[in-house]
C-alpha cells in the first residue's frame, strides 16, 4: 500500500496538516501574472520559493515558466529586501526586457514587512524602470489563504496598477476567468465571441502556457492581456467575474476604482453554471443567444439523457479549489450523482455553507471541510467508500490503494496531458467532463464484469 | 547576431572561439553583473599536471538574473532527507515548501514488507497561519509532533524550518529536544534550513549532513555479518539507480550497511559507522558525512561513479582493490565480464547513430561531471558544462581545498567540530595499508573534479542563467542539453532535445550496467527523434502558390 499508514478512524488534528489540498499564495500570483502579455513574474523573497513555483507550474503545463527572484540571503532577511529588489528590477529590464514586471511577495518578505510600493517608487525615481514599462505588485503572504488567494491578489494588482477610467463607458465587457486553465480562458472568450459580445479578458494565459512548438523559443509568447487592454478595462461597461474567490476581489476593486459594475458568478463548469454565464452576458449586452450555442447546450443535455443510468446514484469524493468544487459539485448533483466527501485546503466559511446548500437533496450524508486535507478525505472514504474520485494528481495514491477510478481535475496535474488543451468550462467543457467520468466508470465496469455479463453495447 | 553560429558556418565546434562566446554571453549584462559572471564563466585549460583555471562558484545568485538554483530547505529536506522512507519529516512553515517537495523528485524506495514504515508518500506540514507568524509557532509545532507520533509511532521525526521560522525566532531545536524527551521512544531532531541561508541548496546539504551525523549516525553498534561492509553516500535512488547498484553489490558479495539516503532507512543510518569503507557518489551533497565519519570512527572514503559502464567497472574494481581480497577481485571481474557483452552490443548500435554529436550539461553538484562519461561511451562530446550549486573542489578537484576562501555566506553554515570517538574510533587502515593502496592506484579521500576531465577549450559555466542558456543554444545548436525541469521546455521549444538529469524525466535507472544501456537508448531516442522534423508545416516549407482553385 502506498498510503499504508492512513487509519480509517478519524482523530481530529489541530496542528498537523497531512497531504494538503492546497499550496501557497505566490504560485497563484505567478500563474496570474503569466496571463499578462510580456510580463515577467518576480518573486520577492529567497530563491527557493520561485524555484518551487516555476517547477510545479512547469510540471503541470509542460511549458516554459519564466520568473525572476530577489534571491534573499541572510543579510536581506535582516535588513530588508529593498536593495535586492532595486537591483533585480534594473537587471530584469536590462537583460530580459519585459513590458511588465509583476512582483509578488513570499512569506519571508511579508514577515520582514518590505514595503513594495515604496520600493517600486524608488526604482522609478532612480530611473530603473524604462519609459513605457511597468512594475506592478501584489502582497501574497503564504500564511494566509492559499494559491487561490494569491491568484486573486495578483489579478486585483492588475486592476490597482493598470486599469484606468477614461471618463466614458464603452460597449464592452470585462471577463475575469478565474483560476482556470489556458484552454478554459480561450473557451470563455470563444463563447463571448459567439454571443457577439466585445470583451477584454484578464488574466489570459492562453497561448502563453499552451503555446505551440515552432522551433523558436520566445520568453514572452504571443498570448496574454496587454497593458493597453488592462487600461481600457477601466472604461468597459461592466465586468463578469467567474469564481467568487479567484475573481471577486479584482472585480470589486475595478468597481471601486473605475466605477465599472460587476456580476460575480460561479465558474461556468457544468450545465447550470454555464447557463448562468451565458444568460448574464446576454442580458448585459442585450444580445440574442445564437443557435450555435443552443446546439452546444443541447448536445450536453442529450448526453446526460442518454447516459443517465451510469451517473445516477454514484458516489463521488472530491478534492480541489473552492470555485471549482462549487460548480463541479452542482454539476454532479445535476447528473444525479452523489458527491459525498468534499475537501478543499483553502480556508473560508462560505465554502462549506455553499456545498451544504448544493447537496441538501443528496440522499446520503455529505462530508465537507474547508480546511481539510487529502489525509482526511482518505479516512472518510475508507469508512464510506465511493465509486469515483475527482481531483489533482496526488489523489492517484488513494485511487490505487482503494482501487477507485480517478478523474483528474484541478491543480496540479503532473502525470497526464490534456488539461491545458481541452477546456472543462462551457457546454463543450461539460461534455468533456462527462466523457471523462463515463470513461472512468465504464472502464471499471468492463474490468470488473463477470464474463457472462460483459457488455458490448453500453 | 552571433558572429559564430556553428550551423551556418558548418564549422566543427572546435573552431568556435570559446573566449568570443564568453564575451557574447556577457555582452548584454549591466557592468556589475558582467564583472561577476565573468568569473563564473571559464574557458577550460588543463595543464599537464591536471591543474585547471580557477572559477568563482558557490557565490550569491544575482537578483533578477534568472538562475535555476533552489534553496537550503530544498537541499536539506528535499535532496538529502527526502529519499529515506521511515522518518516522518515535518515541514515547519506555511504550506508551500512542504507541498512542493512532496514526491516530486522521483526518489524510489522499497520497504522490506507491507508493514514496514514508509512515509515518503506523505507530506507533513504545520501549515503556519498568520497567528503563528505573529505569536510564534512553537506551540503548533509541538502539537504537530504529538499528532504525528500518536498517528504513526515512527522511530524518528525530522523538523525542517522554512524561511519565516528563523525570522520569528522559533527555536526548532529546543522543541525537538523537548519532544524527544517527552515521547521517549522516538528520536526527534531539527534542521535550521531556512531558505535564505547560504547561496543555494548546497547549504542545505551541509545542514542535513550535520544533523544526521549528530543525531543518528552511531546510535546502533550492532555489527552485522559480512566480510566487506560499505556505505554508499550521495545516492538518492532517482529512477531506481540505487536498486541497480544494490544488485551489483549483492553479486560481488559486499554488504551494504547504509545508503545516504536513497532506498534507505533511519536504522541503516544509525548503524552506518560499523562499515569499513564509505563510497561517495555525489561528492557535493554528502562529502561532509564521509569526512566526519572518518574523523570520528576511522572509516576511509573513496570517490566512486556508477554512471557509465566503464565508470561502474572501474568503481567496482576500486572497491575490490581497497579490500585487497583476491576472491572479491575475482568476483568483480566475473560480474563485469558477465554484464559487459550486453552493454557493448547496445553501445555499438547506439554509437553508430550518435557519434560526433554534442552535448551540454548544466546540472547539480556531480551529475554534470558523471554523465559526460556516458556520453563519451556513445561517441558524444561535451562542449560546455557547469553545476548549479557546486563548490570549487567539484570543479577543480580537492587539490584546491586549502585555497578556498570561506565567505560570509558559507561561514553562516555550521562546521561541526568532530573528534575521534574515545571508544569507537578504529582506523580501518594502517599507514602501510594506505601506502600500499596508493601504489595500487587507489586514492583515498580524493576527487579530481570535473574540469580536469574536460577538453581544453570547452566552456565551464557555473550557475548558468536563462539568458546564457539561450545564447549558447543560438551559438552552438547543441544536439542535446541536460539540465533540470525549469529549463526543459524553453530548450525544447528552441528545437533542441532536453534531458532532465535531476529527475531523469520519466526514465532510469541510469546507474550501473543496466543503467548505461537505458541511457544509451534514451539519448539515441532523443537526439534522433523524428519529431524535430515536424516543426514546419508543408506550407511553411514551400509557401509559394501556384494558382487559385485549380485542380490538376
Ligand atoms: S510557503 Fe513561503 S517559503 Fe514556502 S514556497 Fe511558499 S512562499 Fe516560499
Ligand atoms: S548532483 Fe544532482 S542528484 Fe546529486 S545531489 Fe546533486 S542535484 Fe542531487
Amino acid at each position: 500500500m502506498l498510503l499504508r499508514h492512513t487509519p480509517k478512524e478519524v482523530k481530529e488534528r489541530t496542528a498537523l496538516t497531512i497531504n494538503p489540498a492546497k499550496t501557497c499564495q505566490p504560485i497563484g500570483a505567478m500563474y496570474a501574472a503569466l496571463g499578462i502579455h510580456g510580463c515577467l513574474p518576480h518573486s520577492h523573497g529567497s530563491q527557493g520559493c520561485y524555484a518551487y513555483h516555476r517547477s510545479t507550474l512547469t510540471r503541470h503545463y509542460k511549458e516554459p515558466v519564466m520568473a525572476a527572484t530577489s534571491s534573499f540571503t541572510e543579510g536581506a532577511s535582516v535588513f530588508g529586501g529593498q536593495a535586492n529588489l532595486l537591483q533585480a528590477i534594473n537587471n530584469i529590464f536590462s537583460v530580459y526586457e519585459p513590458e511588465v514586471i509583476a512582483v509578488h511577495t513570499t512569506c519571508l518578505s511579508e514577515t520582514i514587512g518590505d514595503d513594495i510600493p515604496q520600493i517600486i517608487a524608488k526604482a522609478r525615481d532612480e530611473g530603473k524602470i524604462p519609459p513605457g514599462r511597468h512594475v506592478i505588485h501584489a502582497n501574497t503572504p503564504s500564511y494566509v489563504g492559499s494559491h487561490v488567494t494569491g491568484f486573486a491578489n495578483m489579478v486585483k494588482g492588475m486592476v490597482d496598477y493598470l486599469a484606468k477610467s477614461n471618463g466614458h463607458k464603452e460597449n464592452r465587457v470585462n471577463l475575469i476567468p478565474g483560476y482556470v486553465e489556458p484552454c478554459d480562458m480561450e473557451e470563455i472568450k470563444r463563447l463571448a465571441g459567439e454571443l457577439g459580445v466585445p470583451h477584454i479578458m484578464f488574466p489570459d494565459t492562453s497561448n502563453v502556457l499552451n503555446a505551440p512548438q515552432t522551433g523558436r523559443y520566445h520568453m514572452f509568447p504571443p498570448g496574454g492581456v496587454t497593458v493597453e487592454e488592462l487600461a481600457l478595462a477601466g472604461s468597459s461597461v461592466g465586468t463578469v467575474a467567474l469564481g467568487r474567490m479567484a475573481s471577486g476581489p479584482a472585480a470589486r476593486a475595478l468597481d471601486t476604482k473605475c466605477k465599472v459594475p460587476c456580476e460575480i458568478l460561479d465558474l461556468p463548469i457544468g450545465l447550470k453554471a454555464t447557463d448562468a454565464f451565458i444568460d448574464t452576458l446576454r442580458q448585459i449586452a442585450g444580445v440574442t443567444v445564437p443557435d450555435s450555442i443552443n446546439i452546444e447546450r443541447g448536445r450536453l443535455v442529450d448526453v446526460i439523457t442518454d447516459m443517465h443510468q451510469y451517473f445516477f446514484g454514484r458516489k463521488v469524493a472530491l478534492a480541489g479549489d473552492p470555485d471549482q468544487l462549487i460548480s463541479l459539485t452542482q454539476f454532479l448533483v445535476d447528473l444525479d450523482m452523489w458527491p459525498i466527501h468534499i475537501v478543499t485546503g483553502t480556508p473560508g466559511k462560505k465554502f462549506e455553507t455553499r456545498i451544504k446548500e448544493i447537496t441538501k437533496d443528496v440522499p446520503h450524508p455529505v462530508n465537507v471541510r474547508a480546511t481539510g486535507d487529502m489525509f482526511l478525505l482518505h479516512q472518510w472514504l475508507k469508512s464510506e467508500p465511493v465509486d469515483l474520485l475527482m481531483g489533482n494528481t496526488y489523489l492517484k495514491y488513494i485511487a490505487r490503494d482503494e482501487d477507485i477510478p480517478l478523474v483528474r481535475f484541478g491543480f496540479p496535474i503532473l502525470d497526464r496531458v490534456g488539461h491545458s488543451y481541452f477546456p472543462t468550462v462551457g457546454y463543450r467543457g461539460g461534455l468533456r467532463l462527462l466523457e471523462k467520468i463515463l470513461d472512468a466508470i465504464l472502464d471499471r465496469q468492463d474490468r470488473d464484469a463477470p464474463e457472462e455479463s460483459f457488455e458490448l453495447v453500453m | 547576431m552571433a558572429t559564430v553560429n556553428a550551423e551556418e558556418l558548418g564549422a566543427p565546434v572546435i573552431d568556435i572561439n570559446a573566449e568570443e562566446v564568453k564575451k557574447e554571453l556577457l555582452s548584454k549584462y549591466p557592468t556589475k553583473v558582467a564583472r561577476k559572471r565573468a568569473k563564473q564563466i571559464v574557458v577550460n585549460e588543463v595543464a599537464p599536471d591536471g591543474a585547471v583555471p580557477e572559477i568563482a562558484v558557490n557565490v550569491r545568485t544575482i537578483p533578477g538574473i534568472i538562475s535555476q538554483r533552489g534553496c537550503t530547505y530544498a537541499g536539506c529536506k528535499g535532496v538529502v532527507l527526502g529519499p529515506t522512507r521511515d522518518i516522518v519529516n515535518i515541514t515547519h512553515g506555511p504550506i508551500g515548501c512542504g507541498f512542493y517537495s512532496w514526491l516530486t523528485r522521483r526518489n524510489q524506495t522499497k520497504p522490506p514488507g507491507p508493514e514496514a514504515h514508509n512515509f515518503m508518500t506523505y507530506c507533513f506540514s504545520t501549515d503556519m497561519q498568520d497567528e503563528q507568524i505573529i505569536f510564534g509557532g512553537e506551540k503548533k509545532l509541538r502539537q504537530a509532533i504529538q499528532e504525528a507520533y500518536d498517528l504513526f509511532h515512527p522511530k524518528a521525526i525530522g523538523l525542517f524550518a522554512t524561511c519565516p521560522v528563523g525570522l520569528i525566532g522559533d527555536d526548532v531545536h529546543a522543541v525537538a529536544r523537548e519532544m524527544k524527551e517527552k515521547l521517549g521512544d522516538c528520536n526527534v531532531f531539527a534542521f535550521s534550513c531556512e531558505g535564505y541561508k547560504g547561496v543555494s541548496q548546497s547549504a542545505g546539504h551541509h545542514i542535513a549532513n550535520n544533523g544526521i551525523f549528530t543525531h543518528v549516525v552511531g546510535l546502533d553498534d550492532t555489527v552485522k555479518e559480512g566480510e566487506f561492509k560499505i556505505n554508499m553516500l550521495g545516492e538518492y535512488n532517482i529512477g531506481g539507480d540505487a536498486f541497480e547498484i544494490e544488485r551489483l553489490f549483492d553479486d560481488i558479495g559486499v554488504t551494504l550497511i547504509s545508503t545516504f539516503s536513497g532506498n534507505s532507512s533511519y536504522e541503516y543510518f544509525a548503524n552506518s559507522h560499523t562499515a569499513d569503507l564509505n563510497l561517495i557518489m555525489c561528492h557535493r551533497s554528502i562529502n561532509y558525512v564521509a569526512e566526519m565519519m572518518e574523523t570520528k570512527f576511522g572509516i576511509p572514503w573513496i570517490k566512486v561513479n556508477f554512471i557509465g559502464a566503464g565508470a561502474t567497472a572501474k568503481s567496482l574494481r576500486k572497491i575490490a582493490g581497497y579490500f585487497e581480497n583476491k576472491e572479491l577481485s575475482a568476483l568483480v571481474e566475473e560480474v563485469i565480464a558477465r554484464e559487459m557483452p550486453a552493454v557493448e552490443k547496445v553501445r555499438e548500435e547506439v554509437k553508430a547513430n550518435c557519434e560526433g554529436k554534442r552535448a551540454m550539461l548544466f546540472v547539480g553538484g556531480s551529475r554534470a561531471h558523471h554523465y559526460q562519461e556516458l556520453f563519451q561511451e556513445i561517441g558524444m562530446e561535451t562542449i560546455a558544462a557547469g553545476y548549479e550549486f557546486a563548490h570549487r573542489d567539484d570543479y577543480e578537484g580537492r587539490r584546491v581545498l586549502p585555497s578556498i576562501k570561506v565567505d560570509a555566506d558559507s561561514r553562516n553554515i555550521e562546521e561541526l567540530h568532530v573528534e575521534p570517538d574515545p571508544e569507537r574510533y578504529r582506523p580501518r587502515l594502517a599507514p602501510e595499508g594506505i601506502e600500499r593502496l596508493a601504489k595500487a592506484g587507489i586514492e583515498l579521500s580524493g576527487y579530481e573534479g570535473m574540469m580536469a576531465e574536460m577538453a581544453s577549450g570547452s566552456l565551464i559555466i557555473d550557475d548558468i542563467s536563462q539568458f546564457e542558456t539561450e545564447k549558447l543554444i543560438e551559438i552552438y545548436r547543441p544536439d542535446i542539453i541536460c539540465a533540470g525541469i525549469k529549463e526543459k521546455y524553453a530548450i525544447q521549444k528552441s528545437g533542441v532535445p532536453m534531458k532532465q538529469l535531476h529527475s531523469y524525466d520519466s526514465g532510469g535507472p541510469y546507474a550501473g550496467f543496466k543503467g548505461a544501456i537505458n541511457f544509451y537508448r534514451e539519448i539515441d531516442r532523443m537526439v534522433n527523434s523524428k519529431v524535430w522534423k515536424y516543426l514546419k508545416a508543408p506550407w511553411q516549407e514551400h509557401p509559394e502558390l501556384a494558382a487559385k482553385y485549380v485542380w490538376e
